[in-house]
């Protein structure tokens, strides 16, 4: 058991294909991500920044990531309901999901992401 | 009152306030929630929280000119307009016209994931574009507790919450927050640290199965506040709460003195009945008139154009007036001029609280110069007696205060002490009329008397209390050597005592002729003697003048005889002495 929740940590991430059989969305599909930020702050620079890497080493050209400040933009809080800045929301594929804060944890980002599953639940499936 | 205004007035000018429009709210928070500061409104669920809140903000929004924004973390905007509307609010319009805006706030945890720093600035952003949307200074979050639901890292949030209230003061918002009530403690997550200058506490109690919402300012930082618990209501009206023990004795009273209804006992009563705004007790055991004696004091009331408030816990109006009718009383048509106002439930409908809440908005509503009470011992049944009493006393300053007249019945039962009452409220009434059954002879018959009155000078007399087709009538009671009689005792006793006078009368009669002919015969017999007497007088007079004329005619003889002798008189007679002497 222990043995394999470590070899879990140094498998490779699944396919883009392989996650589009698990949520049962077609593999060329292309991610809408929205991230909501308030200003310029350094947390909103570093959570685009730690997003963009996340894309680029997991979903490369097949993403499509809109910016949007509520300080310029504060009517479009209402609509995903934000609260928490920075909100980043997939809103593609279904169903949508929030992760809040800066995505500095990566590992987290990508269950939040869907792009990883939760670790005990791989394991559980490698039984 | 006039005082209190003064102080509420000196009040404010210590500390800025935000009149919430909520009846009563504004008595005992002296002007309102504190101006430009959050307010903490914590209660269990169910007890009013969200409704407390919104009638805050539309209260603000319609009366003093102050748009809201209502930030609802549970409720949607159509579900809260939908609830609220039974109120008789009507959000949609408000917000078309732009004093009000509710911003619904949905967390759903199973979608959102955290990673990494983060802060609440989208909230911030929401709702300062709601603020300057309608340029808000009233701002409700309900409850915001639920960001302690939805997002997992308490550090940031409790962090964020301090600074938006901070927020909210800086930019002078009048916020309204609720909250959950937590296990021994006032809010499930402890926001009473964060919003610390007003608390109010809601609560929604049931005792022996029935409910009483209460309210208390559990701190109000700056400010003098009513420390109870006050009992409130939530009706078609809104909210309204009872500032009834922030009573005082410094009620004005009256010199006005008003007719019972009934001619004889406003002569009983110092001949003018009883004081305006004095508070009457009818006391008696069952059957003796003490629901006829109110209705007829409340028609009395009506004749002069008065408004009177009927409260029955025992009949139904149309029972009432029916019954009436048969004393020659017609309420009804005080009830179709909108004189008088029925107000028929049991005691065990609502607790004593929700009794005294409804008689206190009535009262406000209908204005009227009587309320009867009929009967208050039933009152006990809602509540217990201790219960029933404090509230009786709230229940009499309140009406002393108006300067209503209280007509309370009160029924007393048999094998107690008659002169007592349920709920232990003589002391604090003005007037006591005590009614009582007398049996007698196979009758039972009513009597009625002025136990006490306050301020006048009252009758001791007992009186026999007549239930006629024309009304309430009083007559004297016979008092004699027999106790006292009423009903056909006292008929037949009156029967006899004339019977008695008649004999007597005659009596005297016969004694007055008897006199009469005496003095006649007296009369007649001094008029005898007076003649005898006459008689004899005219008969020595007679005698007296022959006795002269005799002496005459004797001198005269004597005068011719010596002369015929030729003596010398007067020498014959000295000689004579001298003889005599010798001897």
């Amino acid at each position: 058991m222990k043995k394999s929740a470590t070899d879990d940590k140094e498998e490779k991430p699944l396919s883009l294909k392989e996650i589009g059989q698990r949520d049962g969305a077609a593999a060329d599909e292309v991610w809408q991500l929205r991230l909501y930020v308030a200003g310029q702050t350094p947390r909103s620079v570093a959570a685009f920044a730690n997003l963009k890497k996340i894309c680029e080493d997991h979903l490369a050209g097949r993403y499509d990531i809109e910016v949007v400040d509520l300080m310029k933009h504060p009517q479009l809080a209402a609509g995903d309901q934000i609260l928490a800045i920075p909100t980043l929301v997939r809103k593609l594929p279904q169903p949508l999901r929030k992760i809040v804060g800066d995505l500095r944890d990566t590992e987290r980002a990508l269950v939040g992401l869907q792009i990883r599953p939760p670790a005990a639940e791989q394991a559980s499936r490698q039984q | 009152m006039t005082k209190a205004v003064q102080d509420m007035a000196k009040e404010n000018r210590r500390l800025p306030k935000a009149p919430t429009g909520i009846q009563g709210l504004d008595e005992i928070t002296q002007g309102g929630f504190p101006r430009g500061r959050p307010t903490l409104i914590c209660g269990s669920a169910g007890a009013g929280k969200t409704l407390l809140a919104m009638e805050f903000l539309v209260r603000g929004a319609t009366e003093y000119n102050e748009p809201g924004v209502f930030m609802a973390f549970e409720e949607t905007a159509p579900e809260l307009t939908q609830n609220v509307r039974s109120l008789g609010f009507d959000l949609d319009e408000l917000a078309k016209e732009k004093k009000l805006a509710i911003d619904f706030v949905r967390i759903e945890r199973s979608e959102i994931d955290e990673t990494g720093d983060y802060d609440l600035e989208g909230l911030f952003i929401r709702l300062g574009a709601a603020i300057d949307a309608i340029k808000a200074k009233r701002v409700v979050l309900d409850t915001i507790e639920n960001l302690f639901a939805g997002l997992q890292n308490q550090g940031i949030l409790r962090a964020e919450l301090r600074r938006l209230f901070r927020w909210l003061k800086d930019r002078g918002i009048t916020a309204v927050i609720t909250a959950e009530r937590g296990d021994g403690a006032l809010t499930r997550h402890g926001l009473e640290e964060y919003v610390s200058d007003c608390v109010i506490l809601l609560d929604h109690r049931v005792t022996d199965q029935v409910s009483t919402r209460r309210l208390r300012i559990v701190k109000y930082r700056g400010t003098a506040h009513g420390t109870n618990e006050y009992p409130f209501l939530i009706d078609e009206d809104g909210f309204s709460v009872l500032p009834v023990t922030s009573l005082a004795l410094d009620h004005r009273v009256s010199e006005e003195r008003i007719s019972s209804g009934v001619p004889r006992l406003d002569t009983m009563l110092g001949g003018k009945g009883f004081y305006r705004g004095t508070t009457i007790l009818v006391s008696g055991t069952a059957g003796t008139g003490k629901t006829s004696l109110a209705a007829s004091f409340v028609d009395a009331a009506c004749r002069r154009g008065e408004r009177c408030l009927y409260f029955s816990f025992e009949e139904s109006s149309s029972q009432l007036i029916r019954n009436m009718r048969s004393i020659g009383l017609d309420l009804e048509q005080w009830f179709r001029k909108k004189l008088l106002q029925f107000h028929s439930s049991r005691a065990t409908f609502y607790g004593l609280e929700m009794h005294l809440a409804i008689l206190h908005k009535i009262v406000q509503e209908f204005e009227p110069k009587v309320v009867v009470l009929d009967p208050i011992g039933s009152l006990i049944q809602a509540g217990n007696q201790r219960d029933a009493h404090t509230m009786m006393i709230r229940l009499i300053d309140f009406l002393k205060q108006r300067g209503v007249t209280a007509f309370l019945t009160n029924l007393t039962s048999g094998g107690e002490a008659l002169e007592r009452t349920d709920v232990e409220i003589s002391s604090i009434v003005d007037s006591w009329l005590f009614m009582r059954d007398i049996e007698l002879d196979g009758e039972r018959n009513r009597a009625l008397y002025v136990l006490k009155s306050r301020g006048m000078a009252h009758s001791n007399q007992l009186r026999e209390f007549l239930l006629t087709p024309q009304g309430i009538d009083l007559l004297d009671v016979y008092v004699g050597p027999d106790g006292v009689l009423t009903g056909s005792s006292r008929l037949s006793q009156e029967a006899r005592e004339k019977a008695v006078a008649m004999a007597r009368q005659q009596e005297a009669e016969r004694r007055d002729r008897d006199r009469t002919r005496k003095r006649e015969v007296l009369e007649a017999h001094i008029a005898a003697l007076r003649k005898e007497f006459e008689l004899e007088e005219a008969e020595a007079e007679t005698s007296s003048t022959q006795d002269v004329s005799r002496e005459a005619m004797i001198a005269e003889n004597r005068k011719a005889m010596s002369r015929s002798r030729q003596a010398d008189m007067v020498k014959h007679g000295v000689v004579a002495i001298r003889r005599r002497g010798a001897r």
